[in-house]
């Protein structure tokens, strides 16, 4: 039973860290442009290079 | 959809620091036609960053948008708009984004579904560990703990979750309405209230689980109902903002500024050369042309107009410049009158109720009966009203229409998807259950069975010399005809050589001098030696010295697969008809063309809502499919509409679908799989309502433990999502009308 004080808060926070990741790919418009994003990576732009 | 689509002044957030303080950025939003891959996304984006002044450019494939920032001292729309059109894209700013709010609304869900998601899956992870526990030997404590856990987390994730719900239930109960939202609502608060007082109490009657679950699936219904809307708006707008393109204005000094055809006023002179539409509705101050009004009127025949002749917006300018001043826009325009029909029409189907509704109006009262029944049932028999109130909750908790509320989106989601990869591109949310109802199909001519093209109807009549020497005149006009007999020559691979000094005199024709002679294309009365009796309408005279003339006779090109698509139509008891505001002899030969037997020509806008009428009194439900801005009143006042994406804004606008290409079989397309998706619908009902049947007593008779209400709420869900799919991948054939296969 002890193991449970700690295994449960570690789901919880697992869990928590997922939606939390969710919330701000949401939040930053990750999920605004799928098709692109997919084209994206495969592009030769230099689209990955820090802004001068 | 990109949050800075909008319109707005911004900081100079990618210029320097230095730069900050003084310059000034705007980011538009501009819709692309021909972006398909990332290849093509690149160069966009390259193309508008190399533009001076443009200080950041980033494209969204999946809306066919770019939006590019900008310093507007430097640069402006109108250059980005052209420096695209040089590298092959055809652009357009984007129509006022009216979708920004549905975008809002499809974030939100989706934030709200992620909550509900992470509490379901935290709270079944507990639940399961309970319903194992009651198979061995867990302690009443440490149930106890797990049902406190999932209190925990799914009160605050319901009360958080749930609210779009909640809300919709409350503005109905408001109206003195029953919506679905109000079961649903009142299930998944009784459960979580009811699971909470049995927590507090340490009985094993706790239902969190259910209760997020529910959330949870009903979220993704309605979360992909509005992911549905947006798209299908989103491609709308597209094409709205393709078609509003610039116009170049004069001003009073004489200099020329190209602006958005949306800022233009009355009283603005507006130049318009070749081949342009004509942006606005207005008089002719300078020139004389002929217009071709076939998206106004339904006419194939271009007509010449003088200075001082009206012309409406939307015809296309077709052979000398002309300066056109915008009229005011008051009530005696045919836009206007246009409108007014319209909204006449609309109001008519503003009544009709979707079928999930129609659904919830059965159901809700059902639910609530059986749930009062159980309660006064249970008191009869002695069991206390503690008891009484737990069975009936939980007869609530079951009926609760998850898989009800999931069956219609899971449909549209799927049929919308299909006809989008087939082109067809639904609008309306209610278009396709009103599309299934459908039995009478009404067609416009022009542009719509027919191409809106013209084609030489007698090209094995001329021989090979007279068709490259009228060709030859021809290359140098955008008149119909002209294009016309271009084609043929080049389909007979004659190499066009383009005669030199060719002008043109707007309703007469072409000619050109060369060493033999004067040369002539045009009408009869153009041509020497011709009488004028000879040249009805559709037809051209060739003529040229030491030669007879010759004769070119026209028809207006029926789409490709009219005639199969009306067969079919008709073979499945569609009552078929056409309708033009073109002249009768013209409807008459396209109806024997393709095989309808009753056809009216020489119909005003008025007129067809007449015929619709007649038809609606006679008990038929009607599909308007129509292109003209003639038609738009009619599409508006049809039971379901559909329109060629080649057609009139307005028209696009009224119409529940467009289609794309230059077939008409996505019609047919588009009535198969509403017809099939309402056949699903209505499967979908089915299957929850056995889910039910076998449910329902046991609950009733106070048997549902929460596994069984997690399990039959979760299989119900599944089980109509998976029927949904099938849609997709289907072989559809149309039934007959009534239900006849």
């Amino acid at each position: 039973m002890t193991a449970l004080a700690w295994l449960i808060p570690c789901a919880l926070a697992l869990g928590a860290v997922g939606l939390v990741a969710f919330i701000w790919a949401l939040n930053s418009g990750q999920f605004q442009d799928l098709e692109g994003s997919g084209w994206r990576a495969i592009s030769d732009d230099e689209d990955d290079k820090p802004r001068p | 959809m990109d949050r800075a689509l909008k319109l707005g002044v911004a900081d100079g957030a990618f210029d320097g620091p230095a730069a900050r303080a003084e310059v000034r950025s705007e980011t538009v939003s501009l819709v692309v036609e021909n972006m398909h891959c990332g290849a093509c996304m690149t160069s966009i984006e390259r193309c508008l960053k190399s533009v001076p002044g443009v200080s950041d450019a980033r494209v969204n494939l999946s809306a066919r948008r770019a939006s590019a920032t900008f310093d507007p001292a430097r640069v402006d729309v109108q250059a980005l708009i052209d420096a695209l059109g040089r590298a092959g894209f055809r652009a357009a700013e984007a129509v006022e984004a009216r979708g920004d709010q549905d975008v809002a609304r499809a974030d939100d869900l989706l934030r709200r579904l992620g909550v509900a998601g992470f509490a379901a899956a935290n709270v079944m992870l507990l639940s399961v560990s309970v319903w194992a526990g009651q198979a061995s030997d867990m302690d009443k404590a440490a149930a106890a703990l797990f049902h406190w856990l999932s209190a925990l987390i799914a009160m605050p994730a319901i009360a958080y979750s749930a609210q779009p719900f909640f809300r919709s239930a409350i503005d109905a109960l408001k109206g003195r309405r029953l919506n679905m939202d109000v079961p649903i609502s009142l299930g998944i608060s009784l459960a979580t209230v009811m699971s909470f007082y049995q927590t507090l109490r340490g009985t094993s009657h706790v239902y969190f689980d259910a209760a997020i679950m529910l959330t949870f699936f009903l979220l993704i219904g309605r979360y992909l109902d509005q992911h549905v809307r947006v798209r299908a708006r989103g491609a709308a707008e597209n094409l709205l903002g393709l078609k509003s393109l610039g116009a170049l204005v004069l001003d009073e000094d004489g200099t020329a500024r190209r602006v958005s055809a949306r800022a233009l006023a009355p009283g603005m002179k507006v130049q318009v050369a070749v081949g342009e539409r004509i942006p606005v509705d207005g008089r002719i101050v300078d020139g004389v042309t002929d217009v071709d009004a076939s998206l106004i009127t339904g006419e194939t025949l271009p007509q010449a107009v003088g200075k001082g002749g009206t012309v409406h917006a939307g015809t296309v300018n077709l052979t000398r410049p002309v300066v056109v001043e915008a009229t005011a826009t008051d009530d005696s325009t045919l836009l206007a009158e246009i409108a007014r029909l319209m909204q006449a029409a609309e109001q008519g189907r503003g009544q009709y109720v979707r079928l999930a509704d129609r659904a919830a109006r059965q159901y809700a009262p059902a639910v609530h009966v059986l749930g009062a029944a159980t309660f006064v049932g249970w008191m009869m028999f002695g069991a206390g009203w503690e008891l009484s109130l737990t069975h009936a909750i939980a007869v609530l908790i079951i009926t609760c229409p998850c898989a009800l509320a999931l069956a219609v989106p899971a449909v549209q989601v799927t049929a919308t998807s299909r006809l989008f990869g087939k082109g067809v591109i639904l609008k309306a949310a209610d278009g396709l259950e009103r599309l299934a109802e459908v039995d009478t199909v009404v067609f416009d001519k022009t542009g719509t069975l027919t191409r809106g093209a013209p084609v030489l109807s007698n090209a094995s009549a001329i021989d090979d010399a007279a068709l490259a020497e009228a060709a030859s005149l021809a290359i140098a006009s955008r008149h119909p005809y002209s294009k016309a007999v271009l084609m043929a020559a080049e389909a007979r691979g004659i190499d066009v050589r383009p005669a030199e000094g060719v002008t043109e005199v707007p309703g007469s024709g072409l000619s050109a001098m060369g060493p033999s002679g004067e040369r002539r294309l045009g009408s009869a009365a153009w041509i020497d030696g011709v009488s004028a009796a000879h040249g009805g309408a559709g037809s051209l005279w060739y003529g040229a010295a030491g030669r007879a003339p010759v004769a070119f006779h026209f028809d207006d090109a029926v789409r490709a697969d009219a005639p199969d698509v009306v067969a079919n139509l008709r073979r499945a008891g569609y009552g078929v008809y056409l309708i033009s505001g073109d002249r009768e002899e013209a409807v008459q030969r396209v109806a024997q063309e393709v095989g309808i037997e009753t056809s009216q020509g020489a119909v005003r806008p008025d007129g067809k809502i007449a015929v619709l009428d007649a038809l609606k009194a006679s008990g038929r439900k009607v599909l308007m499919v129509g292109d003209g801005l003639n038609d738009a009143p009619a599409l508006a006042a049809a039971h379901a509409s559909l329109s060629p994406s080649s057609a009139a804004d307005i028209s696009q606008t009224a119409a529940d679908a467009v289609f794309q290409g230059e077939e008409l079989g996505p019609v047919l397309e588009a009535i198969k799989v509403a017809r099939a998706s309402q056949g699903m619908a209505i499967e979908n009902f089915a299957i929850a309502l056995a889910y039910n049947a076998v449910s329902v007593p046991m609950a009733m008779a106070g048997h549902v433990t929460p596994l069984i209400a997690a399990l039959a709420m979760s299989l119900s869900s599944i089980a109509v999502t998976l029927n949904a799919l099938r849609l997709k991948t289907a072989r559809l054939r149309l039934s007959l009308v009534g239900g006849r296969r």
